[in-house]
This record gives structure tokens, C-alpha cells and sequence, in this order.
């Protein structure tokens, strides 16, 4: 199976590409009350940017244009400014991912360990291509960065939570099947 | 709050490791699940005492202190951290000064897992560290800036500091002392630039990660427009140390200019992979072979770099370097971050300069164009070179790419993608033109890059 240039989150969007709006227009009660306590917390409410639009990514499904509005709406920010933030920092997805969003770090220290094989097998094992959700909306794959686990590489991360260090195809398929038992949190819950 | 509940995978300690010879000031206990607890640093790492003894002490004393221990920053540019804080303004009749300083903890260069390894185990000795830097240069708040993917760490941190809230070591009137200092943590969100200071303060301030022009530098004009210093997370961990020890007996340590332990990481081709607290200066060799076991595949080790992936590579030829700030400079490398990365002779150089390469391109902010455009640039051509499209001329282009990306850009983004490109093509040009001439490639080792396909 070959597969295409790994689509990079940082990528510039294409000539008339817009970034999806979502589905969900308004952020839940209780994820506006926390984006909205959170300008307190530093000394300019500028500041809460970044971790407003975490709230916000795992209280919509990821980044939407409709989470950004919001973001801006409550802590009375520009508009412009939180988009100019959500697509700087790759670690906001503008684009839905799957209830697992598998990333695997091909740096150099990761690939000289086989970091680049387990991210083809990964793709092979799940029929995924990087930049897509599985039909079943489980899956997505990403190649990443440096995940700072160079010493035990190579390194695969699921959502933002669990970390797996040494992984071999062995491993891969375990993680798999923990994450079909339900033994891994689904993004974002 | 999800606080680890499994031990990372990575060796820590080796023979003699925590003998006056090897002494363990930054990795004390890593390993052990629940060494970040604040009674476990209290009862057996003798917490906070250095804390308690810098409270007694002037704040110019403790700089005066940290000044003499010789320490230099372990983020990558090895400044004098004692220097750096005198830096800082101090308060005028007229102007009372809001000051801060901010830990970075955005640890992302390829190659480098030390900070991590500090605030899973230790996550306590950074906050004394940060309390003491806090006195030392009469700041309220501290920052702890972490990478968006270590929100474990983030967790774990604030639970950290929560133990030492309660205990008396962080919010108001400290200890008796008067000193008035808490800490926020603030976790980015996947930006490699972050990790430059002034990057990091504009993503603190919730701005995008974008380099700031300098001057004005941080110490005048920082985080939310006030002085400010930004240190790294060993930097700051080596304070409670310098202030127990006396930053005399710290300087003892390591060779002179080059004085203390740091944190070496090693990964790669390597037998034993991992963390190891030397002092500085001792030669690459005994890191690389005695510690680390030498290769892990059988195969001799090629290439190594020496600090983190923006430290221009070496061969074998310098595995005698010691491994301290001005020899790995004098030999035409930097020390860096302490990021070791070996490569066996079975890697190819096309691809891994390649791999590098890609990574800055996709890292550069896009403020400066001989970064942003520079760094595609080299992707292209060394993507063509690696799949049998290389041109005669494609060499000499590289060549020239470099004194025009070099030195040219806000920050050192740039400098550190030219750092790789520059040595390779150097050390290892009869690759990259066998890969022009041949269509084909010397080495046998795994592929390195995924998209590419059958090598």
C-alpha cells in the first residue's frame, strides 16, 4: 500500500479551502462558564486564549470556526486574533478526528528506531490515510513531531492523554485492541 | 487528575551514578512512581532546605550565589544564568515593578527528554528552584510553560504545587519571610518555536508563537510587558542544589567555565538509551560506549549529534570531544540541549538530513522568509535527491542556501536548520552524490521516512 505526503495539521489552507464550521454552533453551559473563569486567572484575559480553546476544542469535537467564534464571543476577544492562534498551534485540529486520534512521532531519534514503519503499519492496519477519519469515525492517524520521548522511542500518542513509549507491532496491536474494549479515553471525553 | 500511573520506560541510572564522582542532583530518585511527592522530597532529598536558607539570605546574596556556581543555562545557548538575572531592573522610589519569571518547560527539540524526566520525578525541586529564582529577582509570579503534549506533566505539576501551596512554600508571606510568590502553569499547544524565549512569551500571553524583535530583551520588556526572565527546567533545578552546596562547591563540579552536572539524553543507535546526570567535560566516548553500551545494532556508529538536532552533526572522529559548552563549540558543534543522537553506518544521510530538514520547515513560524522559504526550499531538493531526481547542481545550491538562511532570521530557528544541512553535506557529501549520480543509495539501514515509500 502506498501512501500519499502525510497531510501536516500545519499546513496553509489551499486556495478557496475554507476550515469546517461544525455542526454545533454554541459552546455547552458549563464549558462557557469555564472558558469565562479563566480571564481572571492570568493577568491579561488575552491570556486565556490557548486554554480557552482547549475547553472549547474538547467541548465541540475539535477546532471548528463555530469554537472559535465562541472562544471569542466570551472572553470578548477579537475574532481574528483567536483564529490566528487555533491555526498556529497544530494541537488544535481545525478538522474532525476519530473518537482515536493516533499520532506517531517519525522524527529522526523515533525513525531510526522504526518510527516511520510503525506510522505505515498503523495506517495499513486501521485502512486509514493520514488526514482522514475511518468511515466507522474511530480512527485517524497523524505523523507528528518530536513527542519528547527520544530515549524510548519509537512513540505513539493517543487524543492527548495516553503515551506509548517502545513500540513495536506487537504493542501496536495491543493499544489497538485497548482502544476498541473502550479501555482508552474517546477525544475530548 | 491523571497523575501517571506507570513509570517511563527510560534508563536512568548506571554504575557509581550518585557518588561524589557522579553526584545525583537533578535525577534523585528518578524511576520511583511516586518520588514527586512532596514528603517523599522532603524526608529523603532534602526539600526546601535550600528554600529556607535563601530566605535568610539577601536576594542580591542568592544571585551573588548562583553567579558564583558558574552555571549555565541548560536550554541550549549556555548563557550564565547568575548574569542573566542581574539582568532583571530593580524597584525605584518613584516605580514599583511587576516582575516575573517563567520556566521553560516546552522541551521539543528532537533529541531531548530531560525536562520531562525533572518534572515526572522532581517536579517539586523545580518549584523551589522557581521560588528561590523568584526571591533572588523579587518576582510575585512564576510561570511554568509546558508543551501542549506532556498535559500529564501539566497535571501532575499543578498537583505539585498545590502540596506545596498547603505546605507554606508558595502564596503569601512564605516561610515567614515576607515574600509573597505563587506559580501558574501554562501549556502550549504544539509549537517547536515556542521554545525560543520570546516565542514563548508571546504564546504565554496567548498571542501566536511568533519570535519577538530584540531589543527590547525579555529582562526589560517580557511576559504582559514587564521585566522578565526565562530559564529552563534544569537550569532552575540546579538552584536548590547551588544554594545547599554553596555555589563554590557547585563550581568544583565539571571543568572551569563548564562548571556542574547536566543532563545527557541519548537515543538513537544506542545500546541503552536514556537519561544520565554527568558533570560536565567528560568525553563523548565514555558517554556514548561506557554508558550508553556503545551501538545497538552491531553496527559502527556514523554520525552523532551532539546537542539536540540543531547541533551540527560529527563523525566517529570526535567521539574523544569532552562534552562541555566551549570544547563542542570550539569543535564546531554546540552543546545544545544535551540531546545525544547516534546514528550506525547503516543510516542514510540523504534521509535523515531530510528528516531534520522537514521538521524545521514545518516548524518555522513564517515571520522571516529566509526561514520560511529557505527550509521548503531544502525539503524539495533533498526530497528530490532522495528519490533518484537529484541534479548535478543541486549540491552547490544546498551549499549556498545555507549563508543565505543562516544568521539572517529573527531568531535561531533558522541557524538551527543550517546547523544539520551544513555538516552533512560536509561530512557526508560522497552520499548525497552517489544518491545524484547512482539514483541509488549507499546505506541499507530502515527507511527513515514513512511517505516515501521503498527506499
Amino acid at each position: 500500500m502506498s501512501l500519499p505526503e502525510p497531510e501536516t495539521s500545519g499546513r496553509p489552507l489551499a486556495p478557496g479551502e475554507r476550515l469546517p464550521l461544525g455542526e454545533r454552533s454554541t459552546l455547552s453551559p458549563g464549558a462557557e462558564e469555564a472558558i469565562g473563569a479563566l480571564a481572571a486567572k492570568y493577568p491579561e484575559p488575552l491570556a486565556a486564549t490557548l486554554p480557552a480553546l482547549y475547553l472549547a476544542q474538547e467541548d465541540m469535537g475539535f477546532t471548528s470556526l463555530a469554537a472559535m467564534k465562541e472562544v471569542a464571543r466570551v472572553l470578548r476577544i477579537p475574532e481574528g486574533h483567536v483564529y490566528g492562534v487555533a491555526t498556529f498551534y497544530t494541537m488544535y485540529q481545525k478538522k474532525p478526528v476519530g473518537c482515536f486520534h493516533l499520532q506517531v512521532c517519525t522524527n529522526l531519534c523515533c525513525a531510526l528506531r522504526g518510527g516511520a514503519q510503525l506510522f505505515q503499519r498503523l495506517c495499513e492496519r486501521l485502512a486509514v490515510h493520514p488526514g482522514e477519519v475511518s468511515p466507522d469515525g474511530l480512527w485517524s492517524v497523524e505523523e507528528v513531531e518530536c513527542l519528547g520521548s527520544c530515549g524510548s522511542g519509537p512513540c505513539l500518542q493517543v487524543n492527548q492523554e495516553t503515551y506509548d513509549e517502545f513500540v513495536d507491532e506487537a504493542r501496536l496491536d495491543r493499544i489497538i485492541e485497548a482502544c476498541r474494549r473502550g479501555d482508552v479515553a474517546e477525544w475530548g471525553k | 487528575m491523571a497523575i501517571r500511573t506507570k513509570s517511563d520506560p527510560q534508563s536512568y541510572t548506571f554504575e557509581g551514578f550518585g557518588s561524589e564522582k557522579y553526584p545525583n542532583l537533578m535525577l534523585r530518585g528518578a524511576g520511583q512512581l511516586d518520588n514527586w511527592q512532596l514528603r517523599i522530597y522532603e524526608q529523603q532529598h532534602e526539600g526546601y532546605v535550600a528554600l529556607r536558607k535563601a530566605l535568610k539570605m539577601e536576594p542580591s546574596a542568592v544571585t551573588a550565589e548562583v553567579k558564583a556556581s558558574g552555571i549555565r543555562g541548560r536550554g541550549g545557548a549556555g548563557f550564565p544564568t547568575g548574569l542573566k538575572w542581574t539582568f532583571m531592573p530593580k524597584d525605584t522610589e518613584e516605580k514599583k515593578l511587576t516582575r516575573y519569571v517563567v520556566c521553560n518547560a516546552d522541551e521539543g527539540e528532537p533529541g531531548t527528554f530531560k525536562d520531562r524526566a525533572i518534572m515526572e520525578y522532581n517536579p517539586h525541586q523545580l518549584i523551589e528552584g522557581l521560588v528561590i529564582a523568584g526571591w533572588a529577582m523579587g518576582c510575585k509570579l512564576g510561570f511554568i510553560y509546558v508543551r501542549g503534549e506532556f498535559k500529564w506533566l501539566v497535571d501532575k505539576l499543578d498537583a505539585a504545587i498545590q502540596q506545596a501551596r498547603d505546605a507554606g512554600y508558595l502564596g503569601k508571606d512564605i516561610l515567614g519571610s515576607g515574600l509573597d510568590f505563587d506559580i501558574l502553569t501554562y501549556r502550549g499547544a504544539g509549537a517547536y518555536i515556542c521554545g525560543e524565549e520570546t516565542a514563548l512569551l508571546n504564546s504565554l500571553e496567548g498571542r501566536r508563537g511568533e519570535p519577538r524583535v530584540k531589543p527590547p530583551f525579555p529582562a526589560t520588556k517580557g511576559a504582559f510587558g514587564q521585566p522578565t526572565t526565562v530559564n529552563n527546567v534544569e537550569t532552575l533545578a540546579a538552584v536548590p542544589p547551588i544554594l545547599r552546596m554553596g555555589g563554590g562547591e557547585y563550581a568544583k563540579l565539571g571543568t572551569p567555565n563548564n562548571t556542574g552536572t547536566r543532563i545527557f539524553g541519548l537515543s538513537g543507535h544506542v545500546k541503552r538509551p536514556g537519561l544520565y546526570e554527568l558533570p560536565l567535560g567528560l568525553p563523548l566516548d565514555f558517554i556514548l560506549n561506557d554508558l550508553g553500551g556503545g551501538s545497538s545494532t552491531g553496527r559502527k556508529i556514523k554520525a552523532i549529534i551532539p546537542g539536540g538536532a540543531s547541533a551540527p552533526m560529527w563523525d566517529a572522529s570526535a567521539l574523544d570531544c569532552p562534552m562541555d559548552f566551549d570544547t563542542v563549540k570550539a569543535r564546531g558543534s554546540m552543546a545544545g540541549s544535551g540531546g545525544i543522537i547516534a546514528m550506525d553506518e547503516s543510516t542514510c544521510m540523504v534521509q535523515a538530513t531530510l528528516r531534520l530538514l522537514r521538521f524545521y520547515a514545518h516548524e518555522s513560524c513564517g515571520q522571516c522568509t529566509p526561514c520560511r522559504e529557505g527550509c521548503n526550499w531544502v525539503v524539495k531538493i533533498l526530497t528530490r535527491i532522495e528519490a533518484g531526481q537529484g541534479r548535478e547542481e543541486d549540491l552547490p545550491l544546498l551549499e549556498s542556501l545555507v549563508p543565505r538562511i543562516n544568521m539572517r532570521t529573527l531568531c535561531p530557528l533558522g541557524d538551527a536548520a543550517c546547523g544539520p544541512l551544513e555538516s552533512a553535506l560536509r561530512l557526508f557529501r560522497p552520499e548525497f552524490e552517489h544518491h545524484i549520480q547512482h539514483k541509488a543509495c549507499l546505506a541499507t539501514g530502515v527507511p527513515l521516512l514513512a511517505s516515501l515509500g521503498a527506499h
